[in-house]
């Protein structure tokens, strides 16, 4: 079976929610009904026919080509295959995943992989803000999977995160892992303001020393860690970094102990 | 089918008889080789048989670097016993006391098995609520504090239930040194063997036994039909040029691991020949009633 393939044919009149074109949601539809699925969010009301132009049958694998800002909740809570996007991707790609990988290649927009619990989303260019981050109102963050930003990720990143991995190849904005509940945050390239920001537990990473952070963190030492041999090891073997990101004896500060404290911000020597 | 020689030493027609067991294994790094050794011995100490130890542990492997979760010298550890239930009361007991306690020690699980025990899972109340729990890639830590930094812990190991214990040959020569070398030949191949470990000290018993004796309470007691101080007082299994009877004794993650540890060692003996080592080469077992696995001597031949 091909891939189903969403080709762009020019860019979208408006802002579109792409939710209902993942295997889930396409599996109790015809093939021959997916032109005429309304995806448009405004008075425009556009359908898929529309705006894309449609080739092959196979739900688990999903490619995107061509891609928009406007191209909204791209594969929200796909459980399973692949999702590709060949271009850029707007708000709340990847949410509420639970499996399967979906791939931007390009930018993404805010609130990418906004509270997955599974699968792997990975983005070639820059997120927004709110990397994984809950939706307003909402209580948990992050709480599964693994999101790899090879770009920059904006403010926010991993906020209110509880499981999982998050890593950020070319730095995040201020108060990256604000809020943790726990899981863990890798950024590489530099940290904005106040790193882990009222953080409870959990574990933010650095390739560097954080050039603010919150006074109540406390330095911590820097004794020998197999966890930094273990999670770099990782890291390597994901082909989420080429080279180690802590070394033997990174640098810990402890926090944020403006609330429980036990999280932990270590960069290496 | 008679006695047959091999390089001049005789291979009785017999065979070892070993019993179904329950087996795990971990994985102990540490910065260098002598602390993870180190570890490793420590926890396998008084793990020579389940009559009295509970379990019968030791050392499978050495692992180089490049072959450890966290890039450091570790061992390969397994562990058996006759039940789950002792399985991980040994396990928990032995790397509670004698890793954690070790420093720069890290534990990880050795074994895939049908069924998982608890490892850092149990182990991290040490931390008293200090400790953090971490899942990489799929696997779950745990990261205990101690005095030199941290214990890292996997949650779990496996719980494998095809190990056989009991898998043995004896090496019988003129004098006890040409026995001990014979023996020590034996055990250095089967340090070779992946998944097979010598549980005795040094992987060599003196002691073989018989089930049972004359006073009451005694589960094993001496096999003195291989005791050649009373070779002509008893019904001796013992010819009149044995002076010295040594037994290695094999654990074996499977049926495969055993025979394969067995042939291993008796090729060592017979490659070093009758007169610097062994003269006969025997086995032990119990009729072939009690035991699910034999392995015959002849089977056993390189």
């Amino acid at each position: 079976m091909k891939a189903l393939t969403f080709t762009l044919v020019a860019e979208p009149p408006e802002r579109l929610d792409l939710s209902l074109l993942t295997a889930e949601r396409l599996a109790g539809i015809e093939r021959r009904d997916f032109e005429k699925i309304r995806i448009g969010m405004s008075k425009h009301g556009s359908k898929v026919g529309d705006i894309f132009r449609v080739a092959g049958n196979n739900l688990l694998d999903i490619v995107f080509e061509g891609g928009s800002a406007r191209l909204d909740r791209v594969a929200e809570a796909m459980r399973g295959g692949s999702v590709r996007v060949v271009g850029d991707a707007g708000a709340q790609a990847g949410r509420a995943m639970r499996g399967g990988t979906l791939t931007i290649e390009g930018n993404a927009g805010p609130h990418a992989g906004s509270g997955m619990r599974g699968g792997r989303l990975e983005i070639t260019g820059n997120a927004g803000d709110h990397l994984g981050a809950p939706l307003a109102g909402e209580l948990a963050g992050m709480n599964g999977g693994v999101l790899i930003v090879r770009g920059k990720a904006g403010a926010f990143a991993a906020d209110r995160m509880r499981r999982g991995l998050i890593a950020v190849l070319k730095g995040a904005g201020d108060n990256a892992g604000s809020r943790m509940i726990a899981g863990t945050l890798v950024v590489a390239g530099g940290t904005g303001e106040m790193p882990g920001y009222l953080m409870r537990r959990g574990s933010i990473l650095l390739d560097r020393a954080p050039k603010s952070l919150s006074p109540s963190f406390v330095e911590c030492g820097a004794p020998e860690s197999v966890f930094a041999a273990v999670i770099d090891r990782h890291l390597i073997a994901e082909a989420i970094l080429k080279r180690p990101l802590l070394g033997n004896a990174p640098q810990k500060y402890g926090g944020d102990n403006a609330v429980l404290g036990m999280g932990e911000v270590l960069f290496p020597r | 089918m008679p006695n047959v020689s091999v390089n001049g030493i005789v291979i009785d027609d017999t065979f070892a008889e070993a019993f179904g067991m329950r087996a795990t294994a971990i994985i102990i790094t540490a910065p260098n080789r002598k602390w993870a050794r180190q570890a490793a011995i420590t926890m396998t100490g008084f793990a020579t048989s389940v009559i009295g130890c509970g379990c019968e542990a030791a050392i499978d492997v050495e692992l180089p670097p490049s072959a450890t979760p966290d890039g450091r010298p570790g061992c390969r550890v397994m562990i058996f016993a006759m039940g789950t239930d002792e399985l991980q009361k040994q396990l928990l007991n032995r790397v509670g006391q004698c890793v954690l306690t070790s420093p720069g020690s890290a534990c990880f699980a050795g074994l895939e098995g049908s069924a998982a025990l608890k490892l850092g899972s149990a182990l991290r109340y040490f931390g008293d609520g200090w400790q953090i729990s971490k899942k990489i890639g799929g696997r779950h830590f745990w990261r205990v504090p101690v005095m030199d930094g941290e214990f890292l812990c996997e949650a779990t190991t496996g719980l494998t239930k095809a190990a056989v214990g009991g898998g043995n040959f004896f090496v019988m020569a003129e004098t006890s040194a040409r026995a001990l070398l014979a023996a020590e030949v034996a055990v250095a191949a089967i340090g070779l063997v992946p998944g097979a470990i010598v549980p005795f000290p040094g992987g060599i018993a003196r002691s073989g036994s018989k089930i049972g004796g004359k006073y009451k309470g005694m589960i094993a007691s001496a096999n003195e039909a291989y005791a050649p101080t009373l070779r002509g007082v008893v019904r001796s299994e013992l010819g009149a040029d044995i002076n010295a009877v040594l037994e290695i004794v094999i654990d074996g993650e499977t049926n495969d691991a055993v025979a394969a540890a067995m042939k291993a060692g008796i090729k060592a003996v017979i490659e070093l020949g009758p007169k610097r080592g062994a003269v006969r080469i025997s086995a032990g077992n119990y009729g072939g009633k009690l035991g699910k696995f034999i392995y015959s001597l002849k089977d056993m031949l390189p």
